[in-house]
């Protein structure tokens, strides 16, 4: 069994409650923190942490926390992005949902640390059920006093709000999440200046993931050191991977970082191998975003040696053989699946969710939609495969938020390691259907 | 004050100036004589605070990011929206990479484009079609069905025609920061993204008439001036009156003694000199109105120059580089 730290509890019954959850070792980091520590001292243990952000970009936690600026007489914010919309994740919904007041507990002990006054969770609009549950377990921490006016004692005070989206996946993004939190369109902004410095209402805000949030409070408890200890290299501790697709145990993991992909599959203690006993064709490793890797891809790296779940092995050899550890959406492909048929869900999902800012993203994604929409369909020529390539080149690098490399991405990945599969699609429209068809051309490749 | 160089000429300016202001200024430089290196723009004004960063038209390479850190910027970089550094080294037109994804956004602006010049007001002064014919190719590769919204009149004064709209939001910020109220804005997301007024509101307000002027395309055209003529058989006069609201200098467009529209006068860079009323604008046709002041200044390039196609040694420049284009893509 691997280490938990977030998850450990899950299965203790009413463990979403203040009481069940204190009763197992709960807001000991707000009492250690408030009472025995100075803020600087939690962001130092954060950085010797190691933590890297949990939403998709791996940035080091500590360092953005140390990047926040601090005017004299200007609040400061916390603001945690519970916007997971990205296609495969839905961690951040787990935890919530199970064990609410870890997040609460993380807010808490992270808001004291940056001297934020006010917080907020900014929640997707779809999980509405989830807001609900996390404020029932706020006004509990309310009435416990661990929230509000001088939380247990002290003279640091803290209100914590909970703001439901309307079900945009770019308001993930954390300038569009600000917009919004802020009452308007969730468009991104164009950075500089960056949250840091001027953020919700242009005062200075960290925004982080739900994950990194609760990942605070066991830093917080065992030292920066320790948790350094967890995991691999620079990719310390635990991560919550949501496993789907055609897996026998489809769920919320929490793994070790550094534990093998070829582990994490096949092991009876995560996925419990492929569904039915089937082979593996592809897997996309870090939610829709990031690369797909074939199976020979994402089990061993270019130079033969077994892939790890961790940030630097994931992304070893570059985008040409690797790909990214990203939010920890992990989705399974088995050999039944017809790779260009995913990719247009994938296409017709980032087309939808462009803001349309930007013309590469907001023209580009719907155009590679409307070609892979004709491939499927039985209608598409030889030359759309190169256009296609050169559409996602277009856009990649050249947009205001990440959302246009994050369509780029799957459609080049796609192209890089099945390419035959598209040829064979354009040639053969009918074999569309045949499942077997998919089977034979992934023996080709 | 930051030293810059771009496409290899050298500036020094102050800092908090942009690549793009930095290159706009190389050019204006009496003594400088070479290409035009200032990135074309479409959403960028410089007159309206936080615009560009959409379009990405202005895109350049840093080759060097400064001099106290010397190491070049991964990716293009929109130059409307981004700071010089001292000893900061700039592609733009020297950059192969540069114009090749500069050719891919106009391509993206332009795909979903009705492309009904032959009918639009504003041809002959439009930002795409200059663009398009100095940075895109000579044939489209997108065969779907091009996005339609309907026309429609918002208020008396202006047309909206969203099928040729580039979502540069310039519109939307003029409306914000010189009306008193802004009535539009952008509704829905991504490529249905439309500028709108909420419910069959009208744009009247006193400073309104703007927002045609800074449309770099004919989405946003004057009902008083719709199919009066093509605006290179009109002749552009400088000219003023005493106004209360507005400075009064204008230019307007004349056929014979008719004044058929009123604009405010544009710089080189196709900005407005200085914004002008509804008043001046929808409401002073008569000549008698006006102090006429003298012929406008036309750039020989432009289409509306009385010469432009006359100069052939041009023209057959232009067709060999359309041929040439046509025989890669085939
Ligand atoms: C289009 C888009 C969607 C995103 N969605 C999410 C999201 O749902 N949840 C999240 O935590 N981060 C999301 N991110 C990343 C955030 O912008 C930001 O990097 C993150 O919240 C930082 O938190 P971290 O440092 O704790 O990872 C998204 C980014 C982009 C570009
Ligand atoms: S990349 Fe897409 S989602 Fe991001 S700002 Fe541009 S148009 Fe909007
Ligand atoms: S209507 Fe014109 S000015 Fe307004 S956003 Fe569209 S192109 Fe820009
Ligand atoms: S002019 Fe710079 S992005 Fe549009």
């Amino acid at each position: 069994m691997g280490k938990k730290l977030l998850i450990q509890h899950v299965n203790v019954p009413n463990i979403h409650t203040l009481q069940v959850y204190k009763e197992n070792g709960g807001y000991a980091s707000v009492e250690k923190a408030l009472k025995s520590m100075t803020p600087n001292d939690v962001v130092e243990e954060v950085k010797k942490s190691g933590l890297r952000g949990r939403g998709g970009a791996g940035f080091p936690t500590g360092m953005k926390w140390s990047f926040l600026a601090k005017p004299e007489g200007v609040d400061r914010h916390l603001v945690c992005n519970a916007d997971e919309s990205e296609p495969g994740t839905f961690k951040d919904r787990y935890l919530m949902e199970k064990i609410p007041h870890a997040l609460i507990e993380g807010m808490i002990t992270s808001s004291y640390a940056l001297g934020a006054k006010s917080s907020y969770i900014y929640i997707r609009g779809e999980y509405f059920y989830v807001a609900r549950i996390l404020e029932t377990a706020i006004e509990e921490a309310y009435a416990a006093g661990y929230l509000g006016q001088n939380i247990l004692g002290t003279n640091y005070s803290l209100d914590l709000y909970v703001q439901v989206g309307a079900g945009a996946y770019i308001c993930g993004e954390e300038t569009a999440l600000l917009e919004s939190l802020e009452g308007k369109r969730g468009n991104p902004r164009i950075k500089p200046p960056f949250p840091a410095v001027a953020g919700l209402w242009g005062r200075p805000t960290v925004v982080n993931n739900v994950e990194t949030i609760a990942a605070v409070c066991p830093i917080v408890m065992m030292g920066g050191d320790e948790y350094a200890k967890i995991g691999i290299g620079r990719s310390t501790g635990t991560k919550l991977i949501s496993a789907s697709g055609h897996i026998n145990k489809p769920g919320t993991y929490e793994i070790e970082l550094g534990l093998p992909v070829e582990e994490f599959i096949y092991s009876d203690e995560y996925c419990g191998g492929i569904l039915n006993g089937k082979k593996l064709k592809a897997v996309v490793a870090g939610g829709s975003s990031v690369p797909i890797l074939p199976a020979e891809l994402i089990l061993k790296n270019d130079k033969g040696e077994p892939r790890l779940m961790s940030y630097e092995s994931l992304s070893e050899g570059g985008f040409a053989t690797g790909t990214m550890l990203g939010s920890g959406g992990f989705i399974v492909y088995d050999e039944t699946t017809s790779i260009v048929k995913n990719l247009y869900t994938f296409a017709r999902f980032y087309h939808h969710e462009s803001c349309g800012q930007c013309s590469p993203c907001r023209e580009g994604t719907g155009w590679m939609e409307k070609i892979l929409h004709r491939i499927i369909e039985g209608h598409g020529k030889p030359s759309d495969i190169d256009l296609l390539w050169d559409i996602q080149r277009k856009i990649e690098g050249n947009t205001i938020c990440p959302l246009g490399d994050a369509a780029a991405w799957p459609v080049a990945s796609a192209i890089r390691h099945f390419r035959a599969e598209f040829e064979e699609y354009i040639k053969n429209p009918q074999g569309i259907k045949d499942v077997k068809h998919y089977y034979n051309v992934h023996q080709l490749a | 004050m930051a030293k810059v160089t771009i496409d290899g000429h050298m500036i020094e300016v102050p800092d908090g100036t942009t690549i793009l202001q930095a290159a706009r200024m190389i050019v204006e430089d009496k003594d400088y004589v070479g290409a035009n290196i200032a990135p074309p723009t479409m959403c960028y004004y410089s007159k309206l605070k936080t615009s560009g960063g959409y379009c990405r038209t202005c895109i350049v390479k840093v080759t060097k990011g400064s001099e106290k850190d010397p190491r070049p910027m991964p990716k293009p970089v929109a130059s409307c929206r981004t700071n010089v550094m001292d000893g900061m080294e700039v592609q733009n037109l020297t950059s192969p990479d540069v114009l090749e994804a500069r050719k891919g956004v106009v391509e993206f602006l332009l795909i979903n484009h009705p492309l009904d010049c032959p009918i639009c007001d504003q041809a002959g002064e439009c930002d795409l079609q200059n663009l398009g014919y100095g940075h895109g190719m000579a044939k489209t590769r997108y065969d779907f069905k091009r996005r339609t919204f309907q026309q429609i009149d918002i208020g008396p004064y202006i047309k909206l025609h969203m099928t040729r709209c580039i979502l540069c939001y310039r519109c939307v910020k003029t409306a914000d920061q010189i009306t008193d109220t802004r009535v539009h804005g952008v509704m829905n997301r991504g490529d249905v993204s439309e500028i709108s007024t909420y419910i069959k509101n009208v744009i009247t307000n006193d400073f309104s008439g703007n927002v045609i002027d800074v449309c770099p395309v004919g989405a946003l055209t004057d009902r008083t001036f719709r199919f009066k003529s093509r605006v290179w058989f009109t002749k552009p006069m400088d000219a003023h009156r005493g106004c209360t609201k507005c400075s009064g200098k204008v230019a307007l467009w004349l056929k014979g003694t008719e004044v058929l529209r009123v604009t405010a006068r544009k710089n080189v860079w196709g900005e407005v000199e200085d914004w002008i009323c509804n008043e001046c604008r929808f409401e002073k046709k008569n000549i008698h109105d006006w102090t006429i002041e003298g012929p406008r200044h036309i750039e020989r390039q432009s289409v509306i120059s009385a010469n432009h196609y006359e100069n052939l040694a041009q023209l057959k420049l232009d067709v060999q580089k359309q041929q040439k284009q046509l025989s890669a893509l085939k």
